[in-house]
């Protein structure tokens, strides 16, 4: 049974990839809930842009494991979260070869973000200042 | 052109999360960038940060925060109205209930994101 709300989308009645694809939705949606919100608020309000250099990020923001974990665990959720928002509004606008064209172009950024935002986290050196 | 459209405030709701979702969209691709910068090129970022922290770059964020808080919010009585469906018949008050939580954390947020470039009292004095 499909349930149709006049909020989000109904959960899709084809099941398989869809249906995966709207569950992942909402359910990294709840993670970022807790994880971006925690994020924006340690960056703006427990901290300030004023200070974050780089020596900031590697030696006190990632200076231990942890803080690296969760923030890798969130660029997971985000790239997950975000790609497949973005797949969601070019499928709702675009037709044929251009819409086909558009979600492959969309996947390899997807990848390459995933890529970047994970060296980015594995490769600074680990607590330097400290 | 959104107000006009007979779609009403569930129309306006879902018109405000997708128009805030491609902007978070767009930031990540710039945030994980810069991120990136820090690592591969530590001087360039310290000079991108100064955009982060001056005025304008702090504007920025606080419509990013904004962006994200509304999409959070909205995204949260989506989920409930999905899972309990029975829910449904007070959307609109959940909807109502995000706009108040988003304004009673929100303003005082954005203050203090703006505080510092204009010189105002803020969390770090």
């Amino acid at each position: 049974m499909a349930v149709i709300t006049r909020a989000g989308r109904g959960r899709p009645r084809s099941g398989g990839f869809e249906l995966a694809v709207w569950y992942l939705i909402r359910l990294s949606g709840v993670a970022l809930f807790v994880l971006a919100l925690s994020h924006f608020s340690i960056t703006h309000f427990v901290s300030d842009p004023a200070v974050q250099t780089s020596q900031w990020i590697f030696g006190e923001r990632w200076g231990g494991l942890l803080w690296r974990t969760l923030d890798w665990l969130m660029l997971q959720m985000v790239v997950f979260h975000a790609f497949l928002g973005m797949r969601t509004v070019f499928t709702d606008y675009l037709r044929g070869g251009a819409r086909t064209a558009v979600l492959m172009t969309l996947y390899l950024v997807a990848f390459l973000v995933f890529v970047l935002g994970t060296v980015a986290v594995m490769s600074m050196p680990v607590g330097l200042v400290r | 052109m959104l107000l006009r459209y007979r779609g009403g405030a569930g129309m306006l709701a879902w018109a405000l999360h997708r128009i805030a979702g491609v902007a978070l969209w767009l930031f990540i691709l710039l945030h994980v960038f810069d991120i990136w910068l820090a690592a591969a090129n530590p001087a360039l970022y310290d000079e991108v940060l100064k955009v982060y922290a001056s005025l304008p770059g702090r504007i920025g964020e606080a419509l990013i925060g904004a962006a994200l808080l509304y999409h959070a919010l909205n995204g949260l009585r989506i989920i409930a109205l999905d899972f309990w469906p029975r829910l449904t018949r007070y959307h609109l008050q959940l909807w109502y209930a995000c706009w108040i939580v988003f304004f009673v954390a929100g303003i005082p947020g954005a203050y203090l994101i703006v505080a510092p470039a204009l010189g105002l009292p803020g969390l770090k004095g």
